[in-house]
């Protein structure tokens, strides 16, 4: 990937102190909700989520995934309680590193909340991990874990959070064809891409690779033996434990089509489709860009570039090698 | 063993046209009608019914809109135009088994009128279903149409075997000029010259317009029963000497790239070898081939799976008439896909038994055994239909 500066030693070292100084203050206590946990808020919530479950308005406890509402600071209101993180978040912001996605997020209940508690949020800042280089663009990696308090001072729900900031790149990313017509940058973000891949539990890691760059195939690791389009089962020795390793990112076009008709939601035709041998030893799909179609032929060596298909969707797709 | 136990006693169709104006079910309802009474049979006789996965008309809605009474066997045929052999299969096997006495096989639908196999629909790869998420792997890069899931083996074959664009075109003509002369075919009268299909527009590279066949809208309906009621029937029964299906190692639905080559048909083999098998006969045996036509090359790869020629002979056997009417194999004398009507294959099996009847309207001499394939790429099937 080419486009994002390299960030500064200098740059580097004072983010670094200050994710140290903030990580050392250790848990800080915010203040504690602004209204107690109440029937309209748990309401508006459930029909939100489409949750019909009615097992809570009528026991008088709220959802646990709710736990985050009850200390929510509004829009306008933001900033009146700060947390250890929001100065490392500024400081990012202030070396240009502007782009966030969130990137995990898990949360831990220990009991549900009664109707009328009021909580109280206490937030650790645990780390900062970078720079690294990610599809999105050159980041920090932030993680921070937010405990929320009961009135006898028991914790009853905990979240670990983390983002990417990252540097965004200075034009979009164009699209497979050269970016005309499709997926454009607009006020609000990109238009969705409308040809979304499925994800499963077996094949979530493939596109987490992808969103960090890295082009994962599938290993046994019993075995050792890899496969692309990757499976639940290794089918040599029945073992389930599965590993990946990262591909170099180098592959050879093993057959192609250029796609003309009918129109394909999302794409501009002409474009080539090439099912693509890596060395490692399994093939895989993707379109092969920055190159007119009456160029590429069977045999043609490429390599792997990732390009964002909308705000939230990244593909594997493939260059000339010598571009 | 399967083998003669069962037999096609009568088929039925409606006309095939690019807006039927009715609804599927009454599409399937006159095809069934007609291939009963074809059969010289009632509705009432009626106590079994398969059909494909895709087709919208449950067995159970056929079933009443024809007056059948009770069913005791039922079912449904997976992977698209593979399923068309695979209905006959099933219904054979019931009728071998005694689960059933008469079993319908029908496939209808309004291709061309209503829902287009041929148009990308973005929604294919959206579910983590097994085939969704096979589909995962291809729909996000727009590789999503049929004719590109096939354009994908076709460039392979050509590079691995020499073949051209004018080598697929062959094909298209040679439907198109059995279509010409017969009168339920969609192209009657209209013959096509090479020069047009390779004049015609690119919808996949390498796959031009005329490689890929038309969309109808259409029904077709099979009745099976056992070879021994049949011969009592009113029609000459067509014998179904082999029925198999097959699948191949490492298979997907239409985008097997990540097996061995890509410039065979692995489960058409399975098929074929399964039919061979089971009938004792072989390719020299066979007088005429219904060979699943909804793109030109897989009729290529089809020659040479099933041993009517060589590897990579397939271009050569096209080129010399080989799939002509006078041909040394006859292939799909109704037209096919390409030239009749796209009605799934279940169109083709019909062709199959009028060749043993002897009532087609591009009748060949001396027809015994008749072999039919299902769809290409997919999980296929096929029968060979005998003589009684």
């Amino acid at each position: 990937m080419t486009g994002a500066p390299a960030t500064g030693v200098t740059t580097d070292r004072e983010l670094r102190e200050l994710a140290d100084k903030q990580a050392a203050l250790g848990e800080v206590r915010g203040v504690p909700a602004a209204d107690p946990v109440n029937t309209p808020m748990i309401r508006h919530w459930l029909d939100a989520m489409g949750d019909s479950n009615p097992a809570y308005l009528e026991k008088g406890v709220a959802p646990p995934a709710m736990a985050q509402v009850w200390t929510m600071q509004g829009v306008r209101s933001r900033g009146r309680d700060r947390s250890p993180v929001d100065d490392v978040l500024a400081e990012l912001d202030a070396q240009g590193f502007t782009g966030v996605v969130a990137t995990n997020c898990e949360q831990t209940y220990h009991r549900y909340v009664r109707l009328g508690e009021r909580l109280t949020p206490a937030t650790r800042f645990s780390g900062l991990a970078g720079p690294k280089r990610t599809a999105l663009g050159e980041g920090y990696f932030a993680t921070w874990n937010v405990t929320w308090y009961g009135e006898a001072d028991e914790p009853v729900a905990e979240m670990m959070f983390r983002v990417l900031k990252f540097r965004p790149r200075k034009r979009a990313a164009p699209g497979p064809q050269g970016g005309q017509g499709e997926g454009g940058q607009g006020e609000g973000g990109r238009r969705p891409y409308p040809l979304r891949p499925a994800v499963s539990r077996d094949t979530e890691f493939f596109w987490e690779g992808v969103r960090h760059g890295e082009l994962r195939v599938q290993s046994c690791a019993d075995c050792g033996r890899l496969r692309h389009p990757p499976g639940p089962v290794c089918p040599a020795c029945r073992s389930t434990n599965r590993s990946y390793v990262t591909a170099a990112g180098e592959g050879t076009v093993y057959s192609y089509v250029v796609h003309h008709h009918p129109p394909v939601p999302g794409r501009t035709a002409p474009f080539v489709v090439a099912v693509v041998e890596l060395p490692e030893g399994v093939r895989i799909v993707g379109n092969v860009v920055d190159c007119p179609p009456e160029a590429v032929g069977i045999g043609m060596s490429l390599r792997v570039t990732y390009r964002a298909m909308d705000d939230e969707l990244i593909l594997p797709l493939w260059v000339p090698r010598e571009s | 063993m399967l083998k003669s136990k069962a037999a096609i006693a009568g088929i039925g169709a409606t006309e095939f046209t690019k807006d039927s104006g009715r609804s599927e079910l009454r599409l399937a309802a006159e095809a069934v009608f007609a291939a009963l009474d074809d059969a010289g049979l009632d509705p009432a006789e009626v106590d079994g019914m398969v059909t494909y996965t895709q087709d919208a008309n449950q067995e159970i809605a056929v079933a009443r809109e024809v007056g059948a009474g009770e069913l005791t066997f039922f079912s449904r045929v997976e992977y698209g135009g593979g399923a068309a052999c695979g209905t006959v299969a099933h219904a054979a096997m019931a009728v071998a088994t005694g689960a059933a006495r008469t079993v319908v096989c029908y496939r209808a639908f309004n291709e061309r009128s209503g829902r287009r196999f041929g148009q990308p629909d973005a929604r294919l790869g959206g579910l983590p279903t097994s085939q969704g998420l096979e589909m995962s792997w291809h729909v996000p890069f727009g590789l999503m149409t049929p004719a590109a899931w096939v354009a994908m083996f076709a460039r392979r074959y050509m590079h691995v075997h020499g073949a051209t664009s004018e080598d697929f075109g062959r094909v298209a003509v040679a439907m198109r000029r059995h279509a010409a002369s017969n009168p339920a075919a969609w192209f009657h009268g209209r013959p096509l010259t090479l020069e047009e299909h390779q004049a015609s527009r690119w919808i996949v590279e390498p796959l031009r317009l005329f490689d890929c066949c038309q969309e109808s809208d259409g029904a077709v309906a099979l009745v099976v029963t056992s070879a021994e009621r049949a011969r009592d029937l009113r029609r000459s029964p067509a014998v179904i000497t082999a029925a198999a299906q097959g699948a191949g190692e490492g298979q997907m639905m239409m985008t097997s790239y990540y097996r061995d080559g890509m410039s065979g048909l692995p489960e058409m083999s399975v098929v074929g070898r399964r039919l061979w098998e089971m009938s004792g006969l072989g390719p020299r045996d066979i007088q005429t081939a219904i060979l699943y036509d909804h793109f030109t090359p897989f009729v290529l790869v089809q020659l040479e799976e099933l041993g009517f020629c060589g590897r990579g002979e397939a271009a050569a056997f096209v080129r010399d008439g080989g799939i002509e009417l006078d041909g040394r194999l006859p292939v799909n004398p109704h037209g096919g896909q390409l030239g009749e009507a796209y009605i799934h294959g279940m169109n083709g099996i019909a062709e199959a038994v009028r060749q043993i009847r002897g009532t087609s309207a591009n009748q060949l001499p001396g027809v015994r055994n008749v072999l039919v394939t299902a769809g290409t790429g997919v999980p296929t099937s096929g029968l060979i239909l005998s003589a009684a």
